[in-house]
């Protein structure tokens, strides 16, 4: 008896509704906010869990590449250093040399520069700008720059006469066009452009255009890298995913090798080995399949590049390939057999199709690995292996070019998006299995 | 189906005096003697690693006998890799490609065969009607339930019109109801088509209720193989007795045989009538079995040469179609009586002491394991 009371009861309130209609639980709270409620707890334990990572991410992550992305456009130097000299040449019309009063205004710019204490001068990084789209800019600044307190007016015959490149329209051309806050001038040098004397953007002399090309070397390396990882990831991967787990650890073992390999010693296993009077072309020499000198050059170029790069990232290839074949049953195979398929039949027609989200998901791995690869071509590629990451390091490290690091850095960090969003349409990300 | 007809020796699959091992230590299958006729319906029953999976894929060709010869319509095919034997084969977990919608799994072995694709259209629906599923082709695996891809596992395996189909436990993952419904089904089909079917269940209602004959495995040998009621009314011996329904069992010495029956000492010291089966000499240890069905505690059903003994009611169970009634007998408590839930049946209380009997025919003394 007491049962049947109770569920009637409950059958009561499972159906109350309040004055407006909503759903409430017995203690005349709406349903909606006492769910409300009970889940809020539990969205804050999460909150909490993954807190830290996010903070990590956004700090080391999200906030560099932001970074980078702004000082590829960010252009302060010369509008710090000539307010006035700008505003002067506003009256210019860009042809020959500006008249006195925009030399006057430079000069108070450079006087007012000079009281400033050390560290905050902009001097210095305007010769440096100025360099970038002027070779010669940056010692014309800093010589003048020395002379300035002597110099009397006329101003205009003193900076010429101080250094001859102020007397060249292609300097001002350049501080009017530059003078802004914002610039696209990395990326037009990105893409092997220059500015005409009339600011149109036009191609660079062919011997000084290397960007694209690099760009294009880039993906075809990365190309070349995914297909041989793939060649040589598919069979091991599909040997590792037939044999029993404790054979199948061990030999795993020994793909992942390389990362657990110093690469320094791998790379100078790879010199011993590659280079011409390494041991594959004396043992080639010395088998007499090719004479001496017909050795091959594998190393410091792309040769050397492709086969330390297939070594490296063969992993990131089997990986997922041979999650992906273990899941497969053999009865599969058996079934397509059974069903009057030859051997190879049944691998084309019912296997292979079936690892294709591992392949997708090796495939777009070590595709974006290598696309942004830079220690290893660095090492081994000499001048014809180098790959587009290798030259954005040369602007960070060596000529200082921040701004073109940081355009090249973008369109590569662009390409791929671009690339995984297209993977994406094409394939399907959720049909992905990393691992 | 003539049960005679099973033994010949040329018969359509035959199994001749193979051995299988897998480690070369231990032999999975001992010795294995076996003809399945034309058209048959042949059904391997046994319990878990008793070697079921291991005999059919010899025969499907996936392992390979380690001695003697499978013939199949009188050619040994040792030999002939798998996708040459032209055999039909369901399996357990349906294997249907998932990347392949229905149609067009069950157009794979068509095309490999290279049939025109007309042909093959043909050939698939009405494959597909004959499982009533003609209305599916175009769903993957992946979108139809478990009894859905079993009719098309079943389907795929008999588009290409193979003579001999081999299933291994097919109905394994679906529940009881659809389960007893695709066992009819498969038996309608089967009978139909005129196929020969060889088929490996554990599940002993599924191998008597299909087959013509069942052939009872156990430790890599056949313990028995004959038709099902022949299977459930006179086993061989007592492994078969005990697997096959539900069985009462009494161990006891031999004190006597006089042609086709034999007096038994029950280890409680009673002395019992039964047909002797697995037994050949007195003092010999034996297993008498009993079917609960075949108990009675009703003097007036049993005829006047039936055997009455003493009983203590246990327990009493209420099942809807029948009662079962536990009794303590000749020192054994888990001796059960099954009665029929009739308007004049007695239900006996426990802990009431009643007499209970069974024809002798009925009692057969069976080897003793251990
Ligand atoms: N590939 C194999 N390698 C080694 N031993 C095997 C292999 N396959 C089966 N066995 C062994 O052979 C014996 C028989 O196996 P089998 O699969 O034929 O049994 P089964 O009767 O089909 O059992 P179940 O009802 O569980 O399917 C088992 O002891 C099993 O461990
Ligand atoms: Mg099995």
């Amino acid at each position: 008896m007491a049962i049947q009371s109770a569920t009637s009861e409950e059958g009561a309130v499972g159906t109350a509704t309040d004055s407006r209609g909503r759903l409430v639980t017995s203690d005349g709270t709406p349903l909606r906010r006492a769910l409300e409620r009970a889940n809020r707890r539990r969205k804050l334990t999460a909150l909490a869990l993954v807190a830290p990572l996010l903070a990590f991410i956004l700090i080391f992550f999200a906030f560099p590449i932001a970074q980078m992305m702004w000082r590829s456009v960010d252009n302060p130097q010369i509008v710090n250093a000539l307010p006035r000299t700008l505003v002067a040449l506003e009256d210019w019309n860009g042809q020959g040399v500006p008249d006195e009063p925009v030399f006057a205004a430079l000069h108070a710019d450079m006087m007012e520069d000079l009281d400033r204490p050390r560290r905050e001068q902009a001097i210095g990084p305007l010769g440096i700008r100025l360099n970038y789209e002027l070779s010669a800019a940056r010692s014309a600044i800093s010589r003048t720059a020395r002379n300035v307190p002597d110099f009397d007016a006329p101003y205009r015959d003193a900076f010429t006469d101080a250094h001859r490149l102020w007397g060249q329209p292609e300097l001002w051309q350049i501080i009017k066009r530059e003078g802004r806050p914002l610039t696209l001038s990395y990326y037009v040098a990105a893409l092997d452009r220059e500015y005409d004397a009339e600011g149109n953007i036009v191609k660079r002399p062919e011997n000084r255009q290397i960007y694209v090309s690099l760009f294009g070397r880039t993906l075809a390396l990365s190309l070349a890298i995914t297909a041989m990882t793939f060649l040589l990831g598919f069979p091991i991967a599909y040997y590792l995913s037939t044999l029993p787990m404790r054979y199948a650890n061990l030999l795993m073992i020994a793909v992942l090798l390389p990362f657990w390999t110093s690469l320094l010693v791998r790379t100078s296993a790879w010199i011993v080995l590659l280079q011409q009077q390494g041991v594959i072309n004396n043992a080639l020499v010395g088998m007499g399949f090719i004479n001496d000198d017909g050795r091959f050059s594998l190393i410091y170029n792309q040769t050397g590049t492709i086969i330390a790069m297939t070594h490296i990232l063969l992993p990131f290839m089997v990986l997922p390939l041979y999650s992906v074949m273990r899941t497969i049953p053999p009865t599969y195979l058996r079934a397509a057999k059974s069903l009057g398929a030859t051997p190879w039949t049944a691998f084309r027609r019912v296997y292979f199709p079936q690892t294709l989200p591992g392949i997708g998901a090796g495939g777009v791995l070590v595709f974006i690995i290598s696309i942004g690869y830079y220690i290893t071509p660095a090492l081994v590629s000499g001048q014809s292996g180098r790959m587009i990451s290798n030259e954005i390091a040369r602007h960070i490290q060596q000529s200082l070019n921040w701004g073109l690091a940081a355009a090249l850095g973008t369109m590569l960090l662009v390409g791929v998006l671009v690339l995984y969003w297209l993977y994406n349409r094409l394939v399907g990300t959720d049909s992905l299995k990393f691992g | 189906m003539n049960v005679v007809a099973a033994q010949h020796s040329d018969g359509f699959v035959v199994y001749d005096g193979v051995q299988k091992s897998y480690d070369g230590e231990t032999l999975v299958v001992k010795d294995l003697n076996l003809s399945v006729a034309r058209g048959e319906f042949l059904t391997m029953l046994g319990p878990s690693g008793s070697g079921k999976t291991t005999c059919l894929m010899m025969l499907a060709g996936f392992e390979t006998a380690t001695s003697g010869e499978i013939l199949l319509d009188g050619k040994p095919i040792n030999s002939v890799p798998p996708h040459k034997r032209g055999i039909g084969m369901v399996f357990q977990n349906y294997a249907l490609f998932p990347h392949m919608t229905v149609g067009e799994n069950l157009s794979f072995p068509l095309e490999v065969r290279g049939m025109g694709k007309s042909d093959r259209e043909k050939n698939v629906m009405r494959a597909l009607d004959m499982v009533q599923m003609g209305a599916f082709a175009n769903r993957r695996p992946a979108q139809l339930s478990g009894g859905q891809q079993q009719r098309i596992a079943l389907a795929r395996a008999l588009v290409f019109e193979p003579e001999l189909v081999l299933m291994d436990e097919p109905l394994g993952a679906l529940d009881k109801q659809l389960r007893e419904h695709m066992q009819f089904e498969i038996t309608r089909l089967a009978h139909d088509l005129g196929i020969t079917t060889v088929y490996v269940t554990h599940d002993q209602t599924e191998a008597l209720t299909m087959s013509d004959n069942v052939a009872v495995f156990e430790d890599g040998r056949i313990q028995q193989l004959a038709p099902p009621d022949v299977l459930y009314e006179e086993p061989r011996n007592s492994f078969v007795a005990q697997f096959i329904g539900e069985n009462n069992t009494i161990d006891g010495v031999v004190k006597e045989i006089r042609g086709d029956t034999c007096v038994v000492q029950l280890d409680g010291g009673v002395l019992i009538d039964a047909k002797p089966v697995n037994v050949s000499k007195v003092g010999e240890r034996t297993r008498v079995s009993i079917r609960p069905e075949r108990v009675e505690a009703n003097k007036e059903r049993l005829a006047d040469d039936a055997h009455m003994i003493k009983a203590e009611v246990l327990e009493f169970i209420y099942m809807g179609d029948v009662f079962r009634t536990r009794l303590k007998v000749a020192g054994n408590e888990n001796f059960v009586m099954k009665t029929r839930n009739a308007p004049d049946q007695v239900r006996h209380k426990p802990g009431s002491m009643i007499e209970i009997g069974w024809m002798p025919q009925d009692c057969r003394a069976l080897d003793c394991p251990q």
